[in-house]
């Protein structure tokens, strides 16, 4: 994890602070963490730390001054300043650009690598196998091999099917 | 039913045992889920809400591991039934602060617990006594396979699982332990610690999570990172970094009792007078002074004596846990006055430390199972 200040070294220093029903937290390396002051718990607030730098400062510039409004829940920008929390799920296409950078000082790495529901694993195994059987007709049309083709375009079929009822 | 009725008796509650329960008192794995297309409950108005509940509620009631499971609203239950779920590590603080639209369901053995918009839609949690994490990860990932079947979750193939915070997404996931850690606090090796396991990506906090001290040097240790690594992955690390800490810890007590034994003796029985003899005691003191003697009985200075009366002291001695126990509301300084009483009267059984360890106690050295 990063410091979410320099972007540079390590993160070593990680603060949580609940300021009345919010909750806010900053991952900082040693050097940033004491130019900031953070070593004194009670002289120093998350919340001016976080609106001057990290999750806020990248979430306005990404909307360019303007209000971005989620179309689904109407969450702003300004809203996920005051809560560090977001609308609903759709926000994170909303805010994709924005949460971007703030996801990678966060996290290990940007993209879901872990459980996937099993309804999403099976059409996303279909799509694969779409695909697959989609380049193997290509060529057997190519070789002129319309045996192949034929039998190709009927699993085609076959599996477009079930993958737009995908079994419950 | 009343949430107190069903809750398992202090005393039982101790008894549970575990790998490694002498430093490792519980693990937990937390998911977090939410609803495709509804608004997180922060966000979300009243009925909105209270739609979502109504959803996830049969949807969890029906699991066949949540048979003779409670559930109820969160406004169905008073303040000091909610405090007494979060002094007994069941709902989180956040969630002991929701009234309508927000819901719990609880299996009978405690080892499954529901929070139903709490900060996401649904927070689900396997509880296991000791030090087996895997075992919670099994049990919480059949649960939320079988709930998937019937909510639509919010999920993106590129971020996973959709969280309020941004800082869940991903996996959603919660690994943690609370651990127990007089020696290192002893030896004043904790902080070093706290830093090491920091850069590893792990979280230190408090007895209660988020935002709490570590009272009783009971310490809970879990993983940040959501995104960008497999749950596996994430219990496999906590896994090794709680190997570390467990060996740390039993190196801090195996020195200090060669090195500094007076200073450990001291701590202890000074511990056990003021707790056997005190007649008035903040529920922060006592913490932290049975922490003692909890180490006191792991180090064979009490013989006889169990630790799980000191785990169950620790429970009831906190301060919804008194005020149950009596029928008038108790101001602060009561509670001091029934605490000591009751903490009294508990170790009336229990004689005073030895002078130091007739022989060496099991599991006084290298505890390496």
């Amino acid at each position: 994890m990063l410091c979410c200040i320099c972007k540079e070294k390590e993160a070593t220093v990680h603060l949580t602070q609940i300021a009345g029903d919010k909750m806010q937290k900053v991952d900082l390396c040693e050097e940033c963490a004491k130019t900031k002051g953070v070593n004194d718990p009670t002289g120093f607030s998350l919340a001016d730390l976080l609106l001057g730098l990290g999750a806020s400062q990248e979430i306005e510039q990404a909307g360019g001054g303007s209000e971005v409004r989620c179309p689904r829940c109407g969450f702003t920008q300004a809203d996920f300043k005051k809560a560090g929390r977001l609308g609903c799920p759709d926000c994170y296409k909303t805010f994709a650009e924005a949460l971007e950078g703030l996801l990678k000082t966060m996290h290990k790495g940007t993209r879901h690598v872990g459980k996937v529901p099993e309804a999403l694993r099976q059409t996303r195994d279909l799509s694969d196998r779409l695909k697959l059987l989609q380049k193997r007709l290509s060529k057997a049309i190519e070789t002129e091999d319309f045996e192949e083709a034929a039998i190709l375009r009927d699993e085609i079929k076959q599996t477009e099917a079930r993958r737009s009822t995908p079994a419950t | 039913m009343d949430i107190h009725g069903f809750l398992t008796p202090p005393a039982d509650s101790a008894r549970r045992k575990g790998p490694h329960d002498r430093i490792v008192m519980s693990s937990r794995v937390r998911l977090a889920r939410n609803i495709k297309d509804s608004a997180f409950p922060g966000w979300a108005k009243k009925p909105e809400r209270i739609r979502v509940l109504e959803l996830i509620r049969p949807a969890v009631e029906g699991l066949p591991e949540m048979k003779d499971a409670f559930a109820d609203a969160m406004d169905a239950l008073s303040t000091l039934d909610k405090q007494i779920l979060v002094e007994r590590h069941l709902i989180s603080r956040e969630h002991a602060a929701k009234s309508a639209g927000s819901g719990l369901v609880l299996n009978r053995e405690e080892t499954l617990c529901f929070m139903i918009n709490e900060e996401d839609h649904l927070r689900m949690q396997a509880l296991r006594p000791g030090l087996q994490l895997r075992q919670a990860w099994t049990a919480i990932d059949a649960a939320d396979s079988e709930l998937e079947k019937k909510l639509d979750y919010a999920f993106s193939p590129e971020l996973g699982y959709l969280t309020a915070c941004p800082t869940n997404i991903g996996t959603g996931i919660r690994v943690s332990a609370m651990l127990h850690l007089p020696g290192l606090v002893l030896a004043e090796q904790i902080n070093p610690i706290i830093q090491s396991v920091n850069k590893l990506g792990l979280a230190v906090r408090g007895l209660y999570g988020e935002g709490t001290e570590a009272l009783g040097n009971v310490f809970q240790v879990s993983n940040q990172m959501t995104l960008g690594e497999t749950e596996a992955a994430i219990v496999e690390r906590l896994e090794k970094v709680l190997a570390q800490i467990i060996e740390h810890e039993e190196n801090a007590r195996a020195t200090l009792l060669e090195k500094k034994p007076k200073m450990v003796y001291n701590h202890i029985g000074r511990a056990y007078g003021i707790l056997a003899n005190a007649h008035s005691i903040s529920s922060k003191e006592t913490m932290n002074l049975l922490s003692l003697m909890r180490l006191g009985v792991d180090v064979g200075l009490f013989p006889g004596v169990e630790r799980s009366l000191v785990d169950e002291l620790f429970i009831l001695t906190q301060p919804a846990h008194l005020q149950k126990q009596h029928s008038e509301k108790l101001s602060a300084e009561e509670r001091d006055l029934l605490r000591a009483d009751m903490v009294r009267e508990r170790l009336r059984t229990v004689s005073r430390p030895l002078a130091k360890p007739s022989t060496l106690p099991p599991g006084a050295g290298l505890d390496k199972q």
